[in-house]
Parts: structure tokens; C-alpha cells; sequence
């Protein structure tokens, strides 16, 4: 099982919960797998063409998927894949 | 010795005493020329720790009025203060905390119009803004001016850091987040309140990164994104480079000159300074 970091901006759709367990083989699975469970899940972070969205960084063990192999990043046993949002509050 | 006054001498010792700051460190605080963008709840901590540390120069950018609201996180502020302006308040705590400290007030709504020529006489900026206009105003203009940006966010019980410096091979705010998220996509601390410690444990991250940039000492939170869960009491820290495509730092960069971010946003410019925060994204 690895698991999901979800930030409180994106708790909305995940009932609150923070940490998601999931099995998956690549980052693309454990958002799917995520969707499974909370319906919404990939609208938040996919955008309509499948591409993660420009103003989300998914990151597995804090490395930016980008700078890996993208969604195809592969995700293995106690790994964590954090979705990371730009938060905008300060006061 | 190196011409501090004796009360100097005493009040900054455990600071000359450390091998990092020292007498010399003590001195590049006190000639330190600092950026505060906001008064509030990121502001008032760093602002607060930045001025005890001595740092000579503190500006603040801010045009809001104190709110009964603000108290439970904005330490800057008391009781007494309500209806002031921030700044005003702002500068009497300062003031009050240490002497030597110069504050530079600028009671404005920053915009394209004047946000170069504010930064320009600053060492460093220090982000405390509460909205997306402003956070890519202030990156952009940061990256144009060559200055690092003291980085810090807040939403909930959740807070993030960084340091931004594109001038120095780190990435901008651009380089993670390229462009702000359509409005209702990333909601804001004023539709689902805030934790009112968790500006005092980011916020005093931002000044100890602000510290030791102008020390020249340790390793900065440049290249990468702090994370903190207060809920969870976690610390997490992801890696953030410089992205060579990205629009205002990157080889081929097609943002050249500051946008007019509340259109840029569709976002409503707000008709009076002090419901600005009702310019804020609103929730889906
Ligand atoms: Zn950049």
C-alpha cells in the first residue's frame, strides 16, 4: 500500500481525510484508485485532457512527477504521492 | 566594538554570542533593508522576530484597518487598536519592541503601477498576502527586481514556505504554479477560517529564512516547499527547481512586463481598500 497526502485545500472531496491508502503502480493509478473512493477526486486534480493541472504539483516522496515520468511515475510500497495546490492565505 | 552602544551590546548578546551571527552578523541586521508585504497574520510574527533581531529597516505594505477579527492571530495588533490603520499599529508595536528599527510604511494597494519602485530600496520581500492577484504580482516583480522572496502561505491548520530566487538559480512562484488556479478550484483562508497560532509557526519560519539570507549562513528553503499539518503535526518537504519553460523566469520567458492580475484572475478589483479581502476567490 503507498498512500496519498491530500492538503486541506483538496479535502473537500475526500470527506476531510488527509491520508489515503491506496495500492497503485504509478501515480496515474493511485489518483483512479483515489477516485474509486472519493468520487471528484481526479476533476480536482486532472484536467480534461488527463494532464495533471498547472496549478497542482503531484509529488512522489517529495520529487515533483514532472521531473519524473509524469503520471507513468511509479509509485511502490510505502511511498507517498502528496498533490500539493498553490494555497494563497496569509492573514 | 564595531560601533555598537553599550544597550545595543546587551540587548543583541545572545545573537553576538552565536558563532553564525557574531558581531559582524549583528551589524548586517542592523543594515538590513526588509519587506514586509502585509501586516497580518504571517506579517505580525515575522515582523515581530525580524524587528527584536534588529534588522534596521522594516517596510510594510499594508492598507487594511485593524478588525476585532484579526486579534486572535495577528499579534501585531491589540485591543486598543481596533479601527486603526494597520500600519500605524504596526509600527507602535515595532517601535516599542526594539528602538532601533526604522519602519518604512506604505499604506497602499500594491499594484503594477507602484509595486517596482516600492521593492526597489529592499534587501528582501517578505510575503504575508492573503490572495492570489497579489502573490503573482509580488513573484513577478520580485524575479524583474532580482530579489528573493521569503515565501509563506496559510489555509486552515495547513501552512506552506519557501524561498523564491530566481536571481540565485532557484525557482519562482511561477516555476511551481504558472499560472493561479481558476477561481472556486482553491478556496481561501477567509471562507474557512484559519488556526490562529499557524501564522506564528509559518510566519517565524519566513523570519528565520529572512535571517539567515542576510547572515549568508546555513541552508535557505530555497529549492524547496515546506509543508506543515498542524492537525497532524507533520512536516513535509518536497523538491522544487527551477523550471527552464517557465513563463517569467525560464530561457524563453513570455511574461516580460507585470500584468493586471484582478482581471488576469476574474476577480472583481475591489471598489474600497478595506473589503479587499472580499476580492478573494469564492468557493465552488
Ligand atoms: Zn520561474
Amino acid at each position: 500500500m503507498a498512500t496519498i497526502f491530500v492538503p486541506t485545500p483538496l479535502r473537500k472531496v475526500t470527506g476531510g481525510e488527509g491520508k489515503i491508502r491506496i495500492r497503485a503502480a504509478t501515480v496515474q493509478q493511485a489518483i483512479d484508485s483515489a477516485n474509486a473512493v472519493y468520487p471528484g477526486f481526479r476533476e480536482r486534480v486532472l484536467d480534461g485532457d488527463g494532464e495533471i493541472k498547472r496549478f497542482i504539483n503531484v509529488f512522489v516522496n517529495g520529487v515533483d512527477v514532472r521531473k519524473l515520468q509524469g503520471r507513468a511515475t511509479p509509485v511502490r510500497e510505502n511511498d507517498e504521492v502528496a498533490v500539493i495546490p498553490a494555497m494563497a492565505g496569509g492573514n | 566594538m564595531l560601533g555598537f552602544t553599550n544597550d545595543q551590546i546587551y540587548r543583541y548578546s545572545r545573537h553576538i554570542i552565536l558563532p553564525d551571527v557574531g558581531g559582524a552578523g549583528q551589524k548586517k541586521l542592523l543594515r538590513a533593508k526588509v519587506l514586509l508585504v502585509g501586516a497580518g497574520g504571517l506579517g505580525s510574527p515575522s515582523a515581530m522576530y525580524l524587528a527584536a533581531a534588529g534588522v534596521g529597516t522594516l517596510g510594510i505594505v499594508e492598507f487594511d484597518r485593524v478588525d476585532l477579527s484579526n486579534l486572535q492571530r495577528q499579534l501585531l495588533h491589540r485591543t486598543q487598536d481596533v479601527g486603526r490603520l494597520k500600519i500605524d499599529s504596526a509600527q507602535d508595536t515595532l517601535n516599542a519592541l526594539n528602538p532601533d528599527v526604522k519602519v518604512v510604511k506604505h499604506q497602499v494597494v500594491l499594484d503594477s503601477t507602484n509595486i517596482m519602485e516600492i521593492i526597489k530600496d529592499y534587501d528582501i520581500v517578505v510575503n504575508g498576502t492573503d490572495n492570489f492577484p497579489t502573490r503573482y504580482l509580488v513573484n513577478d516583480a520580485c524575479v524583474f527586481a532580482g530579489k528573493p522572496l521569503v515565501d509563506g502561505s496559510i489555509f486552515m491548520f495547513e501552512g506552506q514556505a519557501t524561498v523564491y530566487d530566481a536571481a540565485h538559480g532557484g525557482p519562482c512562484y511561477r516555476c511551481l504554479f504558472p499560472t493561479p488556479p481558476p477561481p472556486g478550484e482553491v478556496p481561501s483562508c477567509q471562507e474557512a477560517g484559519v488556526l490562529g497560532v499557524l501564522p506564528g509557526i509559518i510566519g517565524s519560519i519566513q523570519a528565520i529564512e529572512t535571517i539567515k539570507l542576510i547572515l549568508g549562513k546555513g541552508d535557505s528553503l530555497k529549492g524547496r516547499l515546506l509543508l506543515f499539518d498542524a492537525l497532524a503535526m507533520e512536516f513535509r518537504e518536497m523538491r522544487v527547481e527551477k523550471d527552464p519553460h517557465c513563463p517569467v523566469c525560464g530561457e524563453d520567458p513570455t511574461i516580460t512586463e507585470l500584468i493586471d492580475y484582478e482581471q488576469f484572475c476574474g476577480v472583481a478589483f475591489p471598489e474600497k481598500p478595506a473589503t479587499a479581502q472580499d476580492a478573494e476567490m469564492v468557493p465552488a
